[in-house]
């Protein structure tokens, strides 16, 4: 177990004053002129040593991503935006983070902008977290009041941090259809290339962090990139908030090594599956894009990028869904259809067209009301939309439904049997 | 996606009140000159918060301060499901039905919505003073299930606090927002598994 003197958010629950006087006692803010002082370069250099990788669901390397910026700025200013449009069913990490240990995320935007070259940064908030907002926004007034960002702060590097929010749209969590919101428009995903490194925001080279992901890096510039690369496994190291919801005794979310077993995840911090470990069905273990994972595997798996992607899961947001015996498992799966048909931005075809598609079949398939051969038909869809739009909207529409075939086949016949024996049964 | 049009009635007129020029011309200001269409969701939430819902005379007064289209205002106010497009009741309660709520019982929690507001979402309640709607996901999964009225999020609830936290809202009280059993956010209930070195 991660020791608390390794952990970053040492406030996410929020026991303590999240504002600048505590978040200073905890360590915000400390040398951040002398991290600066290491120069762009060297700050990338040491994100990339850190092994970091992003943690708003795809894994990729941050330093990496931070590098792709352009070395000068030229005519373009650069800009840095900041992921909050937290929306992925099951995911609630950013939330704490904003509204408990907001004064990480200001700090690493002053951070990150610096190593881009970046003298603005738009945080882009989900709509709904309106509470969240302010004490965001509170937390960027008491850095400006301070003088730690702004023009002519103490860093040395003109600095304007803005908050922005949405009004409700999934999709907004998508990279260039969050630009597209932040510039005033439909979020609508963008055709890439060009990428956002050179045509971001208001056509200007442009990085797109998760929250965590940016939150983390002043921690780890601070004590190092060997520390944070020490923790957890090869390629998957660090500490990582998880999300533990669904029917768990104590769900919550925690900050803990990556790749910690998943059921040790569960038990020690979450209390346990409800009706004990052997009562457990199945567990969504990043996020509803990702494909579910039986009790089987749930057994032994790790929760990171690697050992998840092993088992044709995903670690994706680390946020655990976890269902007992009683869940009607395909209902939850087309739960997380409908999800997605409600959410799908209307520009790709196949998302547009299929993600209703795939909602109707798995509505029957549901009471059984159904062919077995649907079921491969309903298989090949998923094949046919995955891969084929421009956002990957489309791909995690297809994964939860390829997930329960995979593994939930037989319960899917099992209903298509028992509703043929009884033509006439009520619903 | 889905269908979301104006509403057949619309106001004749809509004007932001005096006392919102400063944040409009803050909200501007936060964006590089001529890029002032970033500001168009700010401000059309301003609206919503001043009128209740989204009206046509709104959204053709924000693209006229913002030098935009109306079509592209239309577009926002469409595609944005936070926008309410017709009127709702004072207390708008939005409760949360995708997977982890529903794991958790929000099917209670809209029973209880059907029982006290009306049998069917989108409908002002006879004392015009709720609406309720199912929504999307509302990234409070560790609190589920949970539903939002205004600005705060009620957390752990179930049936009967439901019933409680409406009444209460009825009776015009405002009930204390957040965990509804007895958490302060989202630690283990009973109490934090880690940071105990940070009380």
């Amino acid at each position: 177990m991660l020791a608390d003197k390794d952990r970053i958010f040492t406030n996410l629950y929020g026991f303590q004053d999240w504002g600048l006087a505590g978040a200073r006692a905890r360590g915000c803010w400390d040398g951040t002129k002398a991290i600066l002082e290491r120069g762009p370069d060297a700050i990338v250099d040491q994100m990339k040593k850190s092994g970091l990788r992003g943690r708003g669901g795809a894994g990729f390397s941050t330093g990496l991503k931070w590098s792709f910026m352009p070395k000068e700025v030229k005519e373009r200013p650069h800009y840095l935006v900041v992921n909050a449009d937290e929306s992925e069913p099951g995911t609630c990490k950013d939330r704490d983070i904003m509204r408990h240990d907001p004064h990480h995320l200001v700090e690493g935007c002053l951070i990150a902008s610096f190593a881009m070259r970046a003298h603005v940064c738009y945080i882009y908030v989900r709509g709904e977290f309106i509470r969240e907002r302010e004490i965001l926004q509170a937390a960027v007034d008491q850095a400006y009041e301070a003088k730690l960002i702004g023009k002519n702060n103490i860093h040395g590097w003109d600095f304007d941090l803005y908050v922005h929010h949405g009004a409700g749209a999934y999709i907004c969590g998508e990279e260039t259809a969050l630009l597209e919101s932040l510039e005033g428009k439909k979020g609508q995903p963008r055709l890439k290339p060009p990428f956002p490194a050179n045509v971001g925001v208001y056509g200007c080279p442009t990085t797109v962090n998760n929250v965590e992901s940016i939150a983390v890096a002043p921690t780890i510039l601070r004590r190092g990139p060997e520390w944070f690369a020490g923790i957890g496994r090869p390629n998957n190291v660090g500490t990582k908030v998880y999300c533990i919801s669904g029917h768990v005794n104590k769900p919550c979310n925690v900050e803990e090594e990556m790749g910690i077993p998943l059921k040790e995840l569960i038990e020690r911090h979450a209390g346990g599956v409800r009706g004990g470990w052997d009562n457990l069905l199945a567990v969504i273990p990043g996020g509803a894009s990702v494909p579910l994972i039986p009790k089987s595997i749930c057994d032994t798996v790790l929760m990171d990028f690697d050992a998840l992607r092993d088992v044709q899961s995903g670690l994706g947001t680390a946020a655990v869904i976890v269902m007992d015996k009683s869940t009607d498992i395909v209902k939850a799966i087309a739960r997380l259809s409908y999800f997605y048909k409600h959410e799908s931005c209307g520009q790709c075809t196949p998302c547009r067209e299929g993600t209703g598609w795939m909602w109707r079949v798995m509505t029957r398939l549901q009471k059984g009301d159904a062919a077995v051969p649907e079921i491969d038909l309903l298989q090949e869809v998923t094949k046919e939309v995955e891969g084929h739009t421009i956002c990957a909207l489309g791909d995690a529409a297809a994964w939860p439904i390829q997930g329960l075939i995979r593994h939930f086949r037989p319960e899917l016949e099992r209903r298509i049997a028992a509703r043929k024996s009884q033509p006439m049964a009520a619903e | 996606m889905s269908v979301r049009r104006l509403y057949h009635e619309q106001p004749a007129s809509f004007a932001f009140p005096p006392e919102d020029e400063a944040f409009i011309a803050s909200e501007i200001a936060k964006y590089p000159p001529g890029r002032q269409a970033s500001a168009v969701i700010a401000l059309l939430w301003r609206g919503q918060e001043r009128f209740g819902w989204v009206t046509k005379p709104m959204i053709e007064h924000v693209a006229q301060r913002l030098g935009m289209a109306d079509i592209r205002v239309l577009e926002v106010a469409t595609f944005y499901t936070m926008f309410n497009l017709e009127p709702v009741g004072e207390h708008l309660v939005q409760v949360c039905t995708t997977t982890p709520c529903w794991l958790r019982g929000s099917d209670d929690v809209v029973a209880a919505c059907k029982k006290h507001i009306a049998p069917t979402q989108h409908t002002i309640s006879a004392d015009g003073k709720f609406s309720w709607m199912e929504v999307e996901c509302l990234g409070a999964c560790v609190n589920a299930p949970m539903l939002q009225i205004g600005k705060d999020f009620y957390e752990d609830i179930d049936g009967p606090t439901t019933e409680k936290i409406l009444d209460a809202f009825r009776r015009g009280q405002k009930p204390m927002p957040g965990p509804q059993n007895g958490r302060r956010s989202s630690e283990p209930l009973g109490g934090a598994t880690t940071l105990k070195e940070f009380g």
